[in-house]
């Protein structure tokens, strides 16, 4: 078993590296089909691996090389596949394969093609290295990993100038990469405070160590630890306040954002709290548990209310992705680790379906992403209507697709803790985010064809790329079924994810609830279908109002952070620039230099070429000499 | 007593002699005088009970060296006053001077390790020569051979720096040149 | 008496009259008259210490030095020549071809 495991991680970082060859070379097509052949090959190794996980019901430990022995710390290379990486490896390649295959056709015209590939790739085995590793260090290395290829993804169009509001709401891909990378860069210096908390009190960094020995650590290094490590989940996860780069990531190339969205990017925070579940579940920390929850809550519902009035597609469904999350935090928080891997799992499928989906439409329309501009383009784009559609539903949360499941099981919890106030808020926003993905879903495919004044001919995307994302589509559909068995396999041993069952009183209101939730969604969706499926009507009136502006401009947080964050920091490295850097530093580099530089002018009048002259000098040489001679002389 | 006024009487001549060496105008006034210098520090030699070393000074420096440096002079014309703009007096005989001052209070000062033991003291009743012979022949021997060939090396050199194109006398071209020049006036 | 001080400040003394004539003199044949008045200074250095530690060494240094002043002289010569043939002078204000 242990050769698939290998198999499973190096196979996309030799995809990576095989494409990187042709880094600067034209387009090549077969680069993305090799990229996309190991990937599925990643994602065969790990449905054997996980086939092998549910028969044996055991994971799998593997120790590749000793990596850093110092002293006292010792740091193998190893990799774990138990119940929690094995699904999120499942996750991670299938959507990564799908994504490939989809990138194939999206990245057709793009002439940097091989580049794109090497990037998704690497991307890809950063995360895998994050979900696999055994320990604090490894889950960093991937973390960082993942950082990195998300920024050079992000970025991937970086001549890209910024565009005015008027033509297309967008800043700039280099902007908006590095807002990416600087954003959880503070967050992944309080991780790392976490794990050096970790390793400091337990002296370790392997989880099978770590974990053991927190019943024996103090509360005030419980609770650092435990906030540390959430605030670099934050960061990863964009969770309030560190939201803002993830719908500015929108600036790549879609299928980027499918990755990020679904699998390799803003799950791993999720991830980090599940796999750090014996941390979290600690009475000591029941507080920072809690508040994990109600921050999810919170951004679950301050994410899909931005939702509800955002033109730009790609937008909406990254704030319906911020919403989700939220939700996931508000499970894990709450207790309901499985849960919450079990939403991370359907969201990862249906989400990667919305965003391919949107990029097919942004592709159709020449990379148009105003919906108000859209319209009726289910006449054109049968296939991607049917997909869209599918996402939607299960994003809503309507049974018998996948999100009616995982997400109903989070509301349930919510209820079953007893937090009748986040059970509140997370109904609420159940119906917002029905409300927001059918309104866009209509604003794109429904009501007048809005997009002939703009003299844009759509067209379908290639079938081959339309086949690649029905596995997505089925499991989008399908997946909420499995609910029962997952529950079974991810909490066969307890140590590694704690069991969470409803209490018998909520099971048994649980027909009424998920109604009530139902009823939530289904009547989102009727107030979109009433408002936009017969086409757009504006409404000045409303579009002016404090709260549609208070929307349309994120709760006017970024301009708060460029305002205080951003400003204030530009003027003092100017500050510091003008006058530390170029008066003290730089002048005393240069005055060191200026004085070689004047010595070695003035003394090159010695330079007679005069042999006469050289020897007088070499007389003062040897009268400076034997003076120190003679001084040592007397005094010995 | 005499070995005193030997020592006095030879430093006297010595450091005189090389004066005239360095000061003097005349190329053979001055190798004239450095070879008479040369005869006197092979007499502090006999002095020091180095009587081999003394005969070696005697043949080497005074012989060999001098007569080379009298047949280098037959090339340029050793006659004539050298013309040359010496090196301003002040500057020279400060360094000079500093230099000698510091040498000798380094060398007046009570000199450290006095307990030096002798590695090859000199052989009982055998006289310098043999002595010598002896510590060169079985101590120094791959030296002295080293310097056998850096002499034989200098030999060769010398004779091929020196024996190419002799048959063009430089100073007679020079003279003649001078001489038109005379003529020109 | 006579003392190995005595000796060493001649040393000093006959090196420095050397050294005054390599800081002085613009002719190289003078320069190497001088550099001989130095190397034989070294000579009695070396020999009194010789004497007066009653040991060899000393002397075989001299016999050594005699030696590279031989060759010195072999090899200058025959350098000098050369550069008289070239340049037609010895005096080294003549000579400075190498200004920087």
């Amino acid at each position: 078993m242990e050769k698939f495991v290998y198999i499973a991680l190096f196979a996309p970082l030799v995809g990576s590296l095989f494409a990187a060859l042709f880094g600067m070379t034209p387009k090549k097509t077969f680069i993305g089909v090799i990229s996309s052949l190991l990937l599925a090959t990643s994602f065969v190794a790990s449905a054997i691996l996980a086939t092998y996980v549910v028969q044996t019901g055991h994971g799998i430990h593997v120790t590749m090389m000793d990596w850093i022995s110092a002293g006292d710390l010792d740091i193998p290379f190893g990799f774990v596949v138990d119940q929690i990486s094995v699904t999120m490896m499942v996750v991670v390649t299938l959507v990564s394969t799908v994504v490939h295959i989809y990138s194939i056709g999206y990245m057709d015209h793009d002439k940097s093609f091989n580049r794109f590939f090497s990037y998704l790739s690497a991307f890809v085995f950063s995360m895998l290295i994050l979900v696999m590793s055994d320990n604090f260090a490894g889950l960093f290395i991937g973390w960082e990993g993942v950082g990195v290829c998300s920024w050079l993804l992000i970025g991937f169009w970086y001549h890209k100038p910024d565009e005015s509001p008027d033509v297309n709401p967008s800043i700039s891909p280099s902007w908006a990469a590095n807002e990416a990378f600087i954003v959880n860069r503070i967050a992944d210096l309080a991780m790392l405070v976490g794990i050096f908390v970790l390793y400091w009190s337990t002296g370790s960094l392997q989880y099978d160590v770590v974990f053991p020995a927190l019943p024996y650590l103090d509360d005030a290094i419980l609770t650092t630890a435990a906030i540390a490590l959430f605030i670099g989940a934050m960061g990863k996860s964009a969770q309030f306040p560190l939201h803002t780069w993830l719908t500015d990531a929108m600036e790549g190339p879609t299928p980027v954002s499918a990755l990020i969205h679904a699998a390799t990017m803003v799950t791993a925070g999720v991830f980090l709290v599940i796999r750090a579940n014996p941390l979290y579940s600690m009475p000591e920390v029941s507080e920072v548990s809690f508040f994990i929850a109600s921050l999810g809550t919170f951004v679950a519902f301050f994410a899909a209310s931005m939702a509800l009035i955002e033109r730009d597609l790609k937008r909406i469904i990254a704030y319906s992705t911020l919403s989700q999350l939220g939700y996931m935090f508000a499970a894990a928080g709450l207790g309901a680790y499985w849960i919450a891997l079990f939403h991370l799992a359907a969201h990862a499928f249906f989400k990667a379906l919305l965003f391919l989906g949107a990029g097919n439409v942004m592709h159709a329309m020449h990379d148009e992403l105003d919906i108000f501009k859209m319209g009726g383009l289910k006449r054109v784009m049968r296939g991607t209507y049917l997909y869209m559609g599918i996402a939607s539903i299960a994003l809503a949360g309507i049974p018998p697709f996948a999100g009616f499941f995982s997400k109903d099981a989070i509301i349930e919890t919510a209820f079953n803790e007893g937090t009748l106030v986040l059970w509140t808020i997370l109904v609420v926003t159940a119906g917002m985010t029905a409300f927001y993905s059918f309104r866009q879903v209509f604003l794109t495919f429904d009501g007048n064809e809005r997009y002939k004044e703009f003299n844009i001919h759509p067209h379908e995307m290639y079938k081959f790329v339309l086949i690649a994302m029905s596995p997505l589509a089925l499991l989008a559909m399908i997946a909420g079924f499995f609910q029962e068995e997952f529950h079974k396999f991810i909490t066969t041993s307890l140590e590694i994810m704690p069991n969470y069952e409803m209490s018998h009183h909520t099971h048994e209101l649980a027909l009424y609830l998920g109604i009530l939730v139902l009823i939530f969604a289904i009547g989102g969706i009727l107030l979109a279908y009433k408002k936009y499926a017969n086409g757009l009507v504006r409404n000045e009136k409303v579009e002016n109002s404090f709260i549609y502006q208070l929307l349309k401009n994120q709760y006017y947080i970024p301009a708060f952070y460029a305002e205080f964050i951003s400003k204030p920091y530009a003027l003092i490295s100017t500050m510091l620039w003008k006058s530390v850097d170029m008066k003290i530093v730089d002048a005393t580099v240069d005055g060191i230099a200026n004085m070689f530089y004047k010595g070695g002018d003035n003394t090159r009048k010695m330079q007679t070429g005069n042999l006469s002259n050289y020897l007088n000098w070499m007389a003062v040489g040897l009268v400076i000499m034997l003076l120190v001679a003679t001084i040592y002389t007397l005094k010995a | 007593m005499y070995e005193q006024i030997a020592f006095y009487l030879f430093s006297v001549l010595t450091i005189g002699l090389f004066l005239v060496t360095v000061l003097t105008k005349n190329i053979l006034y001055a190798m004239t005088s450095l070879a008479g210098g040369m005869v006197f520090i092979s007499g502090f030699f006999f002095l020091l009970e180095a009587d081999f070393l003394g005969v070696v000074q005697l043949i080497v420096y005074v012989g060999a060296v001098m007569a080379l440096y009298a047949f280098a002079m037959m090339f340029f014309d050793a006659t004539r006053d050298i013309k040359e703009n010496t090196t301003s007096n002040y500057l020279v005989f400060f360094l000079g001077g500093m230099i000698a001052l510091m040498l000798v209070i380094i060398f007046i000062a009570p000199i450290m390790g006095d307990n030096i033991q002798s590695m090859y003291p000199p052989i009982e009743g055998a006289g310098n020569a043999q002595s010598v012979g002896l510590v060169l022949f079985t101590k120094y021997l791959v030296p002295f051979e080293v310097a056998a060939l850096m002499l034989l090396v200098a030999m060769i050199s010398g004779i091929i720096l020196a024996g190419k194109k002799m048959d063009n006398s430089l100073t007679t071209q020079e003279d003649i040149i001078i001489e038109k020049e005379e003529i020109i006036k | 008496m006579i003392g190995l001080s005595h000796y060493l400040v001649l040393s000093g003394l006959v090196f420095s009259v050397g050294l005054v004539g390599v800081l002085r003199r613009r002719n190289l044949l003078m320069l190497f008259f001088a550099t001989e008045i130095m190397l034989n200074a070294a000579n009695i250095a070396f020999a009194a210490v010789s004497y007066y530690y009653n040991d060899l060494t000393g002397q075989m240094f001299a016999f050594f030095i005699i030696a590279v002043a031989a060759s010195e002289v072999a090899v200058g010569l025959g350098l000098l020549i050369v550069l008289y043939k070239k340049f037609g002078t010895l005096n080294l204000d003549d000579l400075a071809s190498m200004k920087g």
